[in-house]
């Protein structure tokens, strides 16, 4: 061992934005003071009191009951617990993590040996079996849910709207460890059956290749579809909800059939309908209890369907418990940390898509499907 | 022309069938997972599983006792962190609506929601478990708290907004300052919604495992203690599923059962609540 490190003067993080920090500092309280002179006080001509502008405002300021004052505190500073702590979690996850952001840099995202005992750690396996996975989940389960979302909307008798809703919001209720627990017993022994029947000349292909054992990231892509459709399909609802009823009739009177109709309402929400793939998609990079218990936990990258593989929530669930050092728990900390931003940016995007298409103000006319026009 | 109408009404009936065939596949997991969680839970739920510890391992028999109480003690811990910031902000939000501030805090309670829950355990492990050195109870009431609060916002956001303007307009007419007029009529009449959506969260929240794994941790013995190790239901049935004994497999199916009839009946009677206030926006 060599002797002990001189000790350095600890530096915050960020440093060189203190000038900006003070500047703005300063330009807010040029502001206020500037607002509070503006102000006129109500209760003197000599302007005596304008030593003291700010404080003089707050009393010369629109009659405002007690009451109110403090109903509109109290929430707006509950309100702002909230957005503090979105904030935490980003600065407390990026801190705790800094030990191997700066030990490894990119190089923990660009390398694939992952071995805690010998301090290695490349997180390259985690990020492809997340992706993959969610990936193959969204493939499945896009389709299906837009499905779900159109005959709810457009096609279903109103008697039997509420109760198909009712069993869809069931399905995004039900803990994810039941679904675990369901892939574990019962889905992972069939895909197990299944993979036995798959023709053997097909096994050459890397897609199938792999052991026979049901662990696999097959079952994962499917039970992580499952638990996605309730979501995509209910904001995928929300969202031909939105489309005025006025695009409908118009399509109907140049005598659209039901379907082209449909393809009107979706064509119209389309952005919208993006958004709420998205927003599945951050769901399904999330999703830990189920997938861990399916996919078979080894850290290797393969093409294969039925290959074991490892996910980024999963090498966390895992091993966090037993993590051999400080560097380990670091390192799964940083999968969490950039967990943490993926989500963070799939939710912003989908939410704004969204949030344009169900706030519409003004209502675009469209013209219809192509088809209709030469149909006509 | 006759063939091509014949064909686009075709495509229609097609696409039709194509939708119903989705909502079929989509409710088939949900029935068959129903079905294997009542039918292999039925069986092995009695008496003993809700009053008896865990037994050593090895021998048969033995319940869940202490996870059931655990729940409780980490879900109502959670929610007292909650409720009053969920439902502080969600009325906030909603008599800010459209202002840039409210816009700002449900963006915020959005992106909550969508933080994966282990990242939530995480995060609540580096505040509340590692500067302690001490898995508790507490810690991982924080992370469900955490996990509670957008929930409950959005829910009281929606409720609060589902109240009839005139109502406040109506009071605020009568001489009412705008926060007694919140106070006294609108927050009454959306409160069955508010706390159908406590219920609907703690329902949800009950069945989380992931942020539990490293705050709460697990514990095979007997504890009320908020500052010691504690055992949930969901962290015992992750235990004992992925286990190697028949016997805990089968415990693990009960305590399936258990927290799914949770869900099934807070999902029940939230549709019971939110029917009134429903029925009281239309005016009928």
């Amino acid at each position: 061992m060599t002797a002990l490190e001189p000790l350095r003067p600890f530096e915050p993080p960020l440093s060189f934005l203190k000038p900006a920090v003070y500047f703005f500092l300063f330009r807010a309280v040029a502001l206020t003071l500037r607002a509070g002179l503006r102000s006129q006080p109500l209760t003197t001509q000599e302007g005596s009191f304008r030593f003291f502008p700010c404080i003089l405002n707050i009393m010369n300021r629109r009659k405002v009951s007690v009451g109110d004052f403090l109903f509109k505190v109290g929430t707006s500073s509950f309100a702002l617990v909230l957005v503090f702590l979105v904030a935490a979690i980003g600065m407390v996850l990026c801190y705790q993590s800094w030990p191997t952001i700066r030990e490894f840099g990119l190089n923990f995202w660009r390398t694939t040996t992952w071995d805690p005992v010998l301090g290695d750690f490349g997180a390259l396996p985690f990020i492809w079996g997340t992706l993959y996975s969610s990936l193959l989940a969204l493939l499945i389960a896009t389709p299906i849910s837009i499905g779900v979302a159109i005959f709810i909307s457009e096609l279903c008798p109103q008697r039997l709207k509420q109760s198909l809703v009712f069993l869809t919001e069931l399905l995004a209720a039900i803990p994810s460890i039941v679904y675990g627990m369901w892939g574990i017993f019962v889905l992972v022994p069939a895909v197990r059956t299944f993979e036995g029947w798959f023709p053997e000349w097909l096994r050459a292909f890397p897609l199938f290749s792999g052991p026979r054992v049901g662990v696999s990231m097959f079952s994962a892509a499917l039970i992580l579809a499952v638990m996605i459709i309730p979501f995509t399909s209910s904001v995928a609802r929300e969202v031909l909800k939105a489309v005025p009823m006025a695009q409908r009739e118009t399509a109907y009177a140049l005598g659209a059939t039901r379907w082209e109709v449909t393809r009107v309402a979706l064509h119209y929400a389309r952005v919208g309908i993006v958004g709420a793939i998205m927003l599945g998609l951050g769901r399904a990079f999330g999703e830990t209890m189920a997938v861990t218990m399916v996919i078979g936990n080894t850290p290797h990258m393969s093409l294969s369907l039925f290959e074991t593989q490892y996910t980024m929530a999963a090498v966390i669930a895992n091993e966090f418990v037993e993590a051999a050092n400080d560097l380990h728990i670091s390192a799964l900390i940083e999968i969490g940390f950039v967990l943490f931003i993926v989500t963070f940016l799939i939710n912003t995007a989908s939410r704004l898509l969204i949030w344009g298409m169900t706030h519409q103000r003004k209502q675009t006319v469209r013209t219809p499907v192509k088809s209709l026009e030469t149909a006509a | 022309m006759n063939l091509r109408s014949l064909r686009r009404r075709l495509t229609s009936h097609f696409m039709s069938f194509l939708c119903v065939l989705a909502v079929l596949v989509a409710l088939v997991p949900l029935g068959f997972i129903l079905f294997f969680v009542v039918s292999q839970g039925i069986g092995s739920i009695n008496f003993d599983f809700f009053t008896q510890m865990p037994k050593p391992v090895g021998e048969l028999g033995g319940g869940m006792a202490n996870a059931i109480v655990g729940t409780l003690l980490v879900c109502g811990f959670g929610a007292v962190l909650a409720v009053p910031i969920g439902i502080m902000s969600g009325i906030y939000v909603a008599q800010a609506a459209g202002t840039q501030r409210a816009n700002v805090v449900r963006f915020a309670a959005d992106i909550l929601n969508g933080i994966p829950s282990i990242v939530i355990g995480v995060f609540v492990y580096a505040i509340a478990v590692s500067p302690f050195k001490q898995f508790t109870a507490l810690a991982g009431g924080i992370a469900l708290g955490v996990m509670m609060i957008p929930l409950i916002t959005r829910t009281t956001e929606e409720m609060v907004r589902m109240v009839p303007g005139t109502m406040l307009e109506g009071a605020l007419a009568l001489g009412a300052t705008r926060s007694h007029a919140m106070v006294t009529v609108v927050i009454p009449s959306a409160l069955p919604g508010i706390v159908t959506g406590v219920v609907l969260a703690l329902a949800r929240i009950a069945g989380e495992t992931a942020p539990l794994l490293f705050t709460a941790s697990n514990s095979r013995y007997w504890s009320t203690n908020l500052l010691q190790p504690i055992s949930t239901l969901p962290t015992q049935v992750f235990a004992y599923a992925t286990g190697p004994y028949d016997d805990w497999h089968r415990q693990a199916w009960a305590g399936a059962l258990v927290l799914i009839t949770l869900v099934l009946i807070c999902s029940i009677l939230a549709r019971f609540a939110t029917r009134r206030l429903e029925r009281m926006q239309t005016g009928s």
